[in-house]
C-alpha cells in the first residue's frame, strides 16, 4: 500500500494518507468543510450531516468516509451549501436557540456555522418544543433547549471519560440525550474534569457559574468565522 | 349629547405603547381619565428555572432603551445572591460608568427625540411639525447635538458591556472587563463638548420652565410623596444607595432603608383596568401612599448633589419653590436636565480614575437563596427581587419598574390636564396632545412597566351615551 493517496477537492489535488477521513485530508490541506458532530478527539459518526460532500457523483459524509486514490469530492457546490444552510436551519428550528442571552453564544458552533453559512433567520417554522432543563448537578448545567443530538458528550463519556454518563433515547422528533442516573445529571457519576464536560458544541452541557465572563469581543467567533483556523493552514 | 368616551391610542413619543380613555359626561364634563398599559410581557414567569448567572443578560431584553439598568439592576441582585456585598474597585466603577453613560444616553434621547418639540414649537402647533423632524428642520444644531450626546452615551455603554445594546458586562460579583486607555483615552477627547452640551441643554429646560411657570405650575401638577435612593450622606446616588421616601413638604416618612427589605415598606395594588400594578408606600395604604420617581423625586429627596456643577443647577431649581421639594410636574424635564450634567461630569470624574484600568474584576462569596438589587434608571427607582434554589435555578422574580411606580402619578396628571382642558370645550388635537405632554414629562417606558402588559401609542375612541364610537383616532 503507498504512502499518500491523491484526491481532488473542488478541482484542487490534495494529497493525503491512506486511512484518513476526507474531512481530516481536507482539514491538512486547509480547506474547511463545514461540521458540527464531528470532532478532531472522537470517532466519527456522521450524525449532523453538515459534513455532506459529492464524492465521484453520490453524497457522503465526509467525516467518515475514508480516502481513496482518484477520489473526486465537491465540497463548495451551490447545491450543497444550500443543503447545508437546510439542516442548519433545522436545528434551530427544532430547539429552543435563544442566541440573545445564551451564554455560549460567541462561542457557539451551531450559531457560528449560521453566521458564516449568512442565515439570519429560520426559513422553516419553530417548533418551540417542551425541553427541560437539568441542574441538578453541582457543577454541570444540562440545559435540553440547546441540544443539537450530535452526541459528542455520549462518545466523550465513553471514549475519553471511560464512562457511560449519556446515551442517544428515543426516536425521531422525541430523540434527546438520557442521562445514566437514577433521575438527573446529578445522580450519575458525572465529574467536572470530565472532558464531556467540555465537548459540547452549543450551550446545552455548559459548566455553571461562569458564563459570561467573557467579554464581548474576546470570544471564539467574535472576530474570526469559524473555520477559519483552518483555512489559515492554506494561506 | 349623552356621556362621551375618548380614547388616545397610541400615546405618542412616548417608549412603549398605552392607551388613554376620558369619560365626559352629559354636560361635557370629564368625569374620568385613565392611561391604561395593555401589552403582556411575562418576564416574572418565564425567567423561573432559568441559571441565576443568565438573567442579568436576560431580563434586560425587557428594554431596548435603558437596558442597562435592568442588566444592572438584575447582576447587584445576584451579586447578593453569590455573597458578594462589595465589589472590587474596578468593578463597581465599570459598572458605575455603564450606568452613567445609560443616563446620559436615555435622557439626551429623552429630552430631543421626544419632548423638544413640544417645548420649541408649542403643545398646539401643527403635529407635521411637532416632531423630531420638525426639529431637525428648523433647529439643526440642536437635532445634531441631542443625536451625538445619545452616541456618546452609547459608546461608554459598548467600551462597557461590550455592545450598545443588550451587552454582557456585568457578570454576578463583578464585571468582565476594564477600559482600556485607548477606549478612555476617545471619551476624554470629546468629553469637554459632551458637558457644554449638558450646559446649553439644562439652559433650555430651565429657561422654558421659567418663562412658562404660570401655565406649568397648574399643568398636571399635584403634591405627592417622592422616593429615591440617597448615598449614606444623602447625597444623590444613581447607582447604588438606600432608600428614602419624603411627601410634598419634605419631611421624612422613611429613611436610609435598606433595599432588601424594600418589601416591608411598599406594597403593590392591581386594578383590573390596567396591566400595570399601582405600587404605594404601606405604612400610608393605597388612598394617599402612592409616590413618584425619577429625576423630579430625586432631585427632592437627595439633601445635595455630589458633582459641583450639577448641585449649582439643583440649588437654582429649588429656588423656584423655596428649598422646599418641587411638585409641578412639568418641571420633571428642568431635573432631567440637571441628572444629565451629573451623569456627564460624573463621567469625566470616572475617566480621570485609574481604577477603571485595574485588573481584579470578580469576586465570589457564600452562595444566598434570595436577594434584592436596586438602581436609580433613568425613569426612577427599578427594583429587582429574585429567589435562587440550590441547584442555581430562579424560583420567583418579582420586578417593580420605575414607571410602574410613576402609575398613579401619571393617571393624575392625565385626569388633572383632562379636567382642566377638556372639560365642556371643543376638542382639538391640540388639547388632546396636552394628555400626552403630561404623560411624556414621566418620560415612561411601558414596554418595561408591564408585567402586566403594555402598548403605549395611544388611540382616542369617542364614544355615545349607548357606547357607540363616534369618532376615533389612532397613532403609532
Amino acid at each position: 500500500m503507498s504512502d499518500s493517496v491523491t484526491i481532488t477537492i473542488d478541482g484542487r489535488n490534495i494529497e493525503a494518507r491512506p486511512g484518513q477521513t476526507i474531512l481530516e485530508a481536507a482539514d491538512a490541506a486547509g480547506i474547511y468543510i463545514p461540521r458540527l458532530c464531528s470532532h478532531p478527539d472522537l470517532k466519527p459518526i456522521g450524525s449532523c450531516r453538515v459534513c455532506t460532500v459529492v464524492v465521484d457523483g453520490r453524497p457522503q459524509a465526509a467525516c467518515v468516509k475514508p480516502v481513496m486514490d482518484g477520489m473526486v469530492v465537491q465540497n463548495s457546490t451551490p447545491e450543497l451549501l444550500q443543503h447545508r444552510r437546510n439542516i442548519v436551519d433545522m436545528m434551530f428550528v427544532e430547539g429552543n436557540h435563544f442566541c440573545m442571552f445564551c451564554e455560549k453564544s460567541g462561542n457557539c458552533e451551531l450559531q457560528a456555522m449560521a453566521y458564516r453559512f449568512g442565515i439570519t433567520a429560520p426559513q422553516y417554522p419553530f417548533q418551540f418544543p417542551e425541553k427541560e432543563v437539568d441542574a441538578s448537578h453541582p457543577d454541570i448545567l444540562l440545559d435540553h433547549n440547546r441540544c443539537i443530538m450530535c452526541a459528542r458528550c455520549v462518545r466523550a463519556s465513553q471514549e475519553l471519560d471511560g464512562k457511560n454518563v449519556f446515551q442517544s433515547i428515543g426516536r425521531g422528533f422525541a430523540r434527546k440525550i438520557g442521562v445514566n442516573g437514577e433521575r438527573a445529571l446529578g445522580d450519575t457519576d458525572m465529574a467536572a474534569t470530565d472532558k464531556a464536560a467540555d465537548i459540547c458544541p452549543v450551550g446545552c452541557i455548559v459548566r455553571k457559574r461562569v458564563g459570561f465572563e467573557k467579554p464581548i469581543g474576546q470570544r471564539l467567533y467574535d472576530t474570526r468565522p469559524i473555520g477559519s483556523d483552518i483555512e489559515e493552514v492554506r494561506a | 349629547m349623552g356621556t362621551r368616551k375618548i380614547v388616545i391610542e397610541p400615546v405618542t413619543r412616548v417608549e412603549g405603547h398605552g392607551k388613554v380613555t376620558i369619560l365626559l359626561d352629559e354636560a361635557g364634563q370629564v368625569s374620568q381619565a385613565r392611561l391604561h398599559i395593555v401589552e403582556f410581557r411575562g418576564f416574572e414567569r418565564f425567567i423561573q428555572g432559568r441559571p441565576y448567572w443568565e438573567i442579568p443578560v436576560l431580563v434586560q431584553r425587557l428594554c431596548g432603551i435603558c437596558p442597562v439598568s435592568h442588566h444592572l439592576a438584575a447582576a447587584k441582585a445576584m451579586d447578593g445572591i453569590v455573597g458578594v456585598d462589595r465589589l472590587t474597585p474596578t468593578a463597581e466603577k465599570m459598572r458605575r460608568l455603564m450606568h452613567y453613560g445609560q443616563m446620559f444616553q436615555s435622557h439626551a434621547l429623552h429630552f430631543f427625540h421626544l419632548v423638544s418639540p413640544d417645548l420649541l414649537f408649542g403643545f398646539d402647533a401643527d403635529p407635521l411639525e411637532r416632531n423630531v423632524i420638525g426639529v431637525a428642520r428648523k433647529y439643526p444644531e440642536l437635532a445634531v447635538q441631542g443625536v451625538m450626546m445619545r452616541k456618546y452615551g452609547q459608546e461608554i455603554i459598548k467600551a462597557t458591556a461590550g455592545k450598545k445594546i443588550h451587552g454582557t458586562g456585568a457578570i454576578p460579583g463583578g464585571i468582565n472587563k476594564n477600559l482600556s486607555i485607548a477606549e478612555r483615552d476617545g471619551f476624554l477627547k470629546e468629553i469637554d463638548q459632551m458637558l457644554a452640551w449638558c450646559r446649553t441643554s439644562l439652559t433650555i429646560a430651565r429657561d422654558y420652565t421659567l418663562e412658562h411657570l404660570d401655565e406649568l405650575a397648574d399643568f398636571g401638577s399635584f403634591d405627592s410623596n417622592h422616593v429615591s435612593l440617597v448615598r449614606a450622606d444623602g447625597a444623590m446616588d444613581l447607582y447604588h444607595g438606600n432608600l428614602r421616601a419624603i411627601d410634598k413638604d419634605g419631611n421624612r416618612i422613611f429613611d436610609q432603608v435598606d433595599y432588601q427589605g424594600y418589601f416591608k415598606y411598599i406594597a403593590e395594588e392591581v386594578k383590573p383596568w390596567s396591566y400595570m400594578k399601582f405600587p404605594f408606600i404601606s405604612s400610608l395604604g393605597p388612598e394617599t401612599g402612592w409616590y413618584r420617581v425619577g429625576p423630579l423625586a430625586r432631585i427632592n429627596a437627595c439633601d445635595f448633589i455630589d458633582t459641583p456643577e450639577a448641585e449649582v443647577a439643583r440649588k437654582d431649581f429649588l429656588s423656584v419653590t423655596d428649598g422646599q421639594p418641587n411638585n409641578i410636574t412639568m418641571a420633571y424635564h428642568w431635573a432631567r436636565m440637571v441628572e444629565l450634567l451629573h451623569a456627564g461630569e460624573k463621567i469625566r470624574e470616572l475617566l480621570h480614575d485609574p481604577d477603571l484600568q485595574g485588573g481584579d474584576l470578580v469576586l465570589k462569596g457564600e452562595r444566598r437563596g434570595e436577594s434584592v438589587g436596586l438602581i436609580e434608571a433613568p425613569r426612577g427607582t427599578l427594583f429587582h427581587h429574585y429567589k435562587v434554589d440550590e441547584n442555581d435555578q430562579v424560583t420567583m422574580a418579582n420586578l417593580i419598574v420605575s414607571t410602574t411606580n410613576n402609575n398613579t402619578p401619571m393617571n393624575r396628571a392625565v385626569e388633572g390636564v383632562a379636567r382642566k382642558y377638556l372639560s365642556g370645550a371643543e376638542i382639538t388635537e391640540g388639547l388632546l396632545n396636552r394628555v400626552e405632554v403630561a404623560i411624556r414629562a414621566y418620560d415612561p417606558c411601558l414596554s418595561c412597566a408591564t408585567h402586566a402588559m403594555g402598548r403605549m401609542p395611544l388611540v382616542v375612541e369617542l364614544h355615545d351615551a349607548a357606547g357607540r364610537t363616534l369618532d376615533r383616532r389612532v397613532r403609532d
